[in-house]
């Protein structure tokens, strides 16, 4: 049967079809189509215009009125475009959301589990935790992760701790607590309903890990011990020595392993995801690469998480691990996954400064170290006198002065900031003049060196190995770096984020840190979301995913998402030109960090808007991939990433325009106190700022308004 | 004072696992003592891509000595010649002016390389996969304080738990044994009481995953616990073979 005949048997008819877009003249132009799968037909919708993603499933056709529901369908396409971000919180107050939505969700029968596949991107706290519990549940999980074992992800570098709102202490805490001083650390910008909810399971997390085999530090009575952390007045951190994140990801992979054992979640090492794949708008499965042998592979699946981290790498230098990337992340931006607050990064004050150009990466020092350390910089200009031969009276404690009731234990922000401006000023240490000193002598002389050194052992030795000086003698150096990134994907109450089926979990996603991150709280959310949140609330979306139908690999919208990754590989690998991707990562790194670092100006974003567009061009024009296509080629598969990074910086810029506001780790120079502290401006700014990626034209801002019923908001004040 | 260094390297280069691979000799001049290793393999390779030439390939991710990526075998001693150091961490001021640095990926038959200085260590995953856990489903834990655990006990196991995964201890074993890495995880569970329930199961299915993976055997040169960059200490070997013996008697 010829192709229109066969349209006009399901009831095809132009003037209907020119009908809608009379009616709708915003509608983007295309064409219907119908296409065999299977033994049935169904009806697609091609955009003329657009350059990815063109093809929309409609529905099954089916008898003569299925064209009508086609039409139907198209117009709620192209209407729900327009809608506004729905954050699905469950009403009822705060403290009963979670347990009330909890046992509200609707459940997938074990039998039904059995059939359901999930595919999870990245194996980190977040990534394994979720793979793992997913995995008990009686899913059939995919892992995937580019490092060449699930336990190399990154979370392993974390070092201080993790929160929870145990009381062990018998010093206050509660969760109530814990949820207040997350969203006053945040800075009034994160949603109160999710925060409370990771308030809420914190507990759980301490307990689960503990059962795992995790060697927490303990006291002599053998109790699990805690420590306080930057931006709060309790102790509510637990920490193993200085490798927590090493001991909790330890902890999620080896439950990760015991599933891969049992069968029910399939890990794949070295695999990079290129794409997800949308069919009838829904996440359907990933295009991945082998990064082995370079072929692409194709996944289906009922449901994608996306767990890859954050983008610190976006600034080149970082204390990010040098294979982090956004990759997964804007791939799904630009399939119609919001990304939301892109701007907001940390940056993590205690830092080992910068010693040369050839520098790859950067190393935190714990922030645990804030907590008997003293920071202080000559109280005189230009002092080059070696730190041990500058007498009491001439240092500056300069924390200490500015904020007597948290001291040396200010949030990252603020710590951040004021060392900036020590050094901005002049009376910065080192040969670069970029930093502050952090001084144990007081804490030895107290504590003796024996406790010094069964507390910060490890991060003393790092230092010494990484910069040939004995912080045991001399002061440390430190300064800024960036660390975290509170922005990430949107995502709702679910975890879900504008695309059905898509979840983001840990901290690629945006949703408990508002502007700034408290310290410890990184961990806690990874596995929060891993173990507790998402394993529940992805059954609200997959119970009604039973009686979908299942898909193939094969299907049209498979063939092109592979199509379209490919193609964009081989336009990258065929520019041919003179410049390493290193080197061009390195101009990005220092655009953004300029302009769109510690502080931010309208007239420095503006010209960073233009560098970043035109390093974009050299980088199409420039770049130089040695090796051969579709093989092992590892700068092949770091142009990828930068070139995501690249229009993630661009985003990101955009975002920090946007907001004429200093919050958290956002400082606009246009936007402070008279005593130069940052100044919110909650009347126009309290929302989050959600962008959508458009085919032709910037970037579209939704906004997520922000509603504080349980804590008033109030002026961020630490002094 | 001079700050800066030239050197002569010598590296194992294989396009492929099937490749039979060869030293090849490159000189590098002005490398700033203050560069990590990796760090003047990035200058390196920056070098062989501008000449048009393929980059030595090497596995690293963190850079700052936990995630066990990096592996490099230096002048003979994996990770190079400072003790308790990952390659990552070990920095150029360990080298002085003129040095011929030689480097290697791991070689063992349990480690097959993958393209130069790669290799494969899926089979440590294996290993854990056959019984490195304590068997809980999430949501199903008692309050982390319900039992407590004494303080020396709980510092020993996580002495044990800080190995990194890296393959240093194969790499240095003239039987390319993997008994330390097996012997930590053994221990660190044995010595806690949540590890109780599965201790005889554990070490058994572990040693025979071990085994399949063809590592050798140890015979106590304690090569692995001096190269290990985390000081993993070979009493865990010992406490490796005590927990054999108890599982053959005891069940639990």
């Amino acid at each position: 049967m010829k192709t229109l005949d066969l349209k006009k048997k399901y009831g095809y008819s132009v003037s209907s079809f020119l009908d809608l877009f009379e009616k709708n003249p915003s509608f983007p132009k295309g064409s219907f189509q119908i296409k065999k799968r299977g033994e049935s037909y169904y009806w697609y919708y091609t955009l003329s215009k657009a350059k990815s993603n063109r093809v929309k499933y409609l529905c099954k056709a089916k008898g003569k009125e299925s064209f009508q529901s086609a039409l139907e369908i198209l117009s709620k396409k192209f209407n729900n475009q327009n809608a506004s971000v729905n954050n699905n919180i469950p009403p009822g107050p705060l403290a009963d959301k979670w347990s009330n939505y909890r046992s509200s969700i609707p459940l997938v029968s074990p039998a039904n589990k059995k059939k359901m596949n999930i595919v999870v991107i990245g194996t980190g706290l977040a990534g394994a935790s979720a793979s793992a519990s997913l995995g008990e549940l009686g899913y059939n999980v995919k892992a995937f992760c580019f490092q060449d074992s699930a336990r190399r992800a990154h979370s392993i570098a974390a070092q201080g701790g993790i929160n929870a709102a145990k009381n062990y202490q018998n010093d206050g805490d509660s969760v109530y607590r814990l949820f207040y001083d997350t969203i006053k650390g945040g800075d009034y910008r994160s949603r109160e309903a999710n925060v409370y909810r990771l308030a809420e399971v914190s507990a759980n997390i301490i307990d689960q890990c503990v059962a795992q085999g995790v060697p927490f530090a303990r006291e002599y009575g053998g109790l699990l011990d805690n420590r306080s952390f930057g931006g709060v007045q309790v102790s509510r951190t637990f920490y193993a020595r200085g490798q927590t994140g090493q001991q909790l990801l330890l902890g999620a992979y080896s439950a990760l392993s015991r599933q891969v054992k049992k069968g029910s979640v399939q890990l794949f090492t070295r695999h990079e995801m290129q794409d997800v794949v949308l069919v009838d708008g829904e996440a359907r499965g990933v295009i991945v690469k082998d990064l082995v042998n370079g072929q692409y592979q194709r996944f289906a699946a009922d449901a994608v998480v996306l767990a890859t981290g954050g983008y610190g790498n976006v600034y080149y230098l970082s204390t990010n691990a040098m294979g982090s990337n956004v990759t997964a992340s804007w791939r799904a931006f630009k399939k119609g996954a919001y990304f939301a607050n892109p701007s907001f990064c940390q940056i993590h004050p205690t830092c080992i400064p910068v010693s040369g150009d050839h520098q790859s990466k950067l190393t935190l020092m714990s922030e645990s170290l804030r907590n008997d350390g003293r920071i202080w910089v000559p109280k005189k200009k230009g002092d080059t006198r070696t730190p041990i031969d500058i007498p009491e009276e001439e240092r500056n404690y300069y924390l200490e002065r500015r904020y007597p009731a948290f001291g040396n234990l200010v949030p990252r922000d603020v710590a951040s900031r004021a060392a900036k401006e020590v050094c901005d000023d002049g009376y910065g240490v080192g040969n670069s003049g970029l930093a502050v000193y952090l001084d144990f002598k007081d804490a030895i002389q107290k504590l003796g060196k024996e406790t010094v050194t069964a507390k910060y052992g490890n991060l003393f030795a790092m230092y010494e190995k990484i910069t040939g000086e004995d912080p045991y003698k001399t002061p440390m150096r430190i300064y800024p770096a960036i660390h975290y990134t509170m922005g990430g994907t949107w995502v709702d109450y679910n975890l879900m984020t504008t695309i059905p089926g898509l979840y983001a979990i840990g901290e690629c996603n945006f949703s408990d840190h508002g502007a700034n991150r408290l310290g410890a709280s990184a961990l806690m959310q990874g596995l929060a979301d891993g173990y507790f949140i998402l394993p529940y609330t992805i059954g609200n979306y997959l119970s009604k995913q039973i009686s979908t139908e299942k898909i193939s690999t094969q299907m049209e919208e498979f063939n092109e998402a592979e199509a379209q990754s490919t193609s964009k590989m081989q336009s990258i690998f065929d520019v041919q030109g003179n410049q390493t991707v290193e080197s061009i990562h390195k101009k990005l790194g220092k655009i953004i960090w300029d302009y769109c670092g510690m502080s931010r100006s309208e007239a420095g974003l503006i010209s960073a808007l233009g560098y970043v567009d035109e390093l974009k061009k050299e980088f199409w024009k420039t770049v130089k991939i040695p090796g051969e296509f579709q093989s092992f080629n590892t700068e092949l598969d770091k142009a990828g990433r930068l070139i995501d990074f690249i229009e993630l910086g661009d985003l990101m810029i955009r975002d920090a325009l946007n907001r004429r506001e200093s919050c958290g780790g956002h400082f606009r120079i246009e936007s402070q106190t008279e005593t130069g502290e940052a100044k919110r401006i909650d009347s126009e700014y309290s929302y989050v700022s959600a962008w959508e990626h458009q085919q032709e034209s910037e970037p579209r801002l939704h906004k997520e308004k922000l509603e504080f019923e349980n804590v008033k908001m109030a002026k961020r004040s630490y002094k | 004072m001079n700050n800066s260094i030239s050197i002569t390297l010598v590296i194992w280069r294989q396009k492929s696992a099937l490749d039979k691979g060869k030293f090849k000799k490159y000189e590098l001049k002005n490398i700033d003592i203050n560069m990590s290793f990796l760090e003047m393999f990035d200058v390196l390779n920056e070098g062989l891509i501008s000449k048009g030439e393929d980059p030595v390939v090497f596995d690293h991710d963190c850079r700052e000595g936990i995630c066990g990526a990096c592996s490099m075998y230096i002048n003979g001693r994996p990770h190079g010649p400072q003790k308790g150091t990952t390659t990552c961490q070990l920095h150029m001021r360990q080298f002085k002016d003129g040095d011929k640095i030689v480097v290697e990926p791991w070689r063992a038959k349990g480690f097959p390389v993958i393209k130069d200085l790669m290799v494969d260590r899926s089979a440590f995953d294996r290993i854990i996969q056959a019984g490195g856990y304590i068997s809980v489903n999430t949501g199903n834990a008692p309050d982390g304080n319900a039992i407590p655990i004494n303080k020396a006990y709980a510092d020993e196991a996580f002495s044990a738990a800080e190995c990194i995964g890296c393959g240093a201890c194969v790499a240095a074993c003239k039987n390319a044994s993997a008994m330390l890495f097996v012997g930590a995880k053994v221990n660190q569970l044995s010595l806690l009481p949540q590890g109780g329930p599965e201790r005889a199961s554990r070490v058994q299915n572990m040693l025979t995953q071990m085994e399949k993976e063809d590592f050798g055997h140890c015979t106590n040169t304690g090569s692995c616990e001096a190269e290990c960059p985390k000081e993993i200490s070979v009493d865990n070997i010992s406490k490796l073979n005590k927990e054999y013996l108890r599982s053959l008697i005891k069940k639990s």
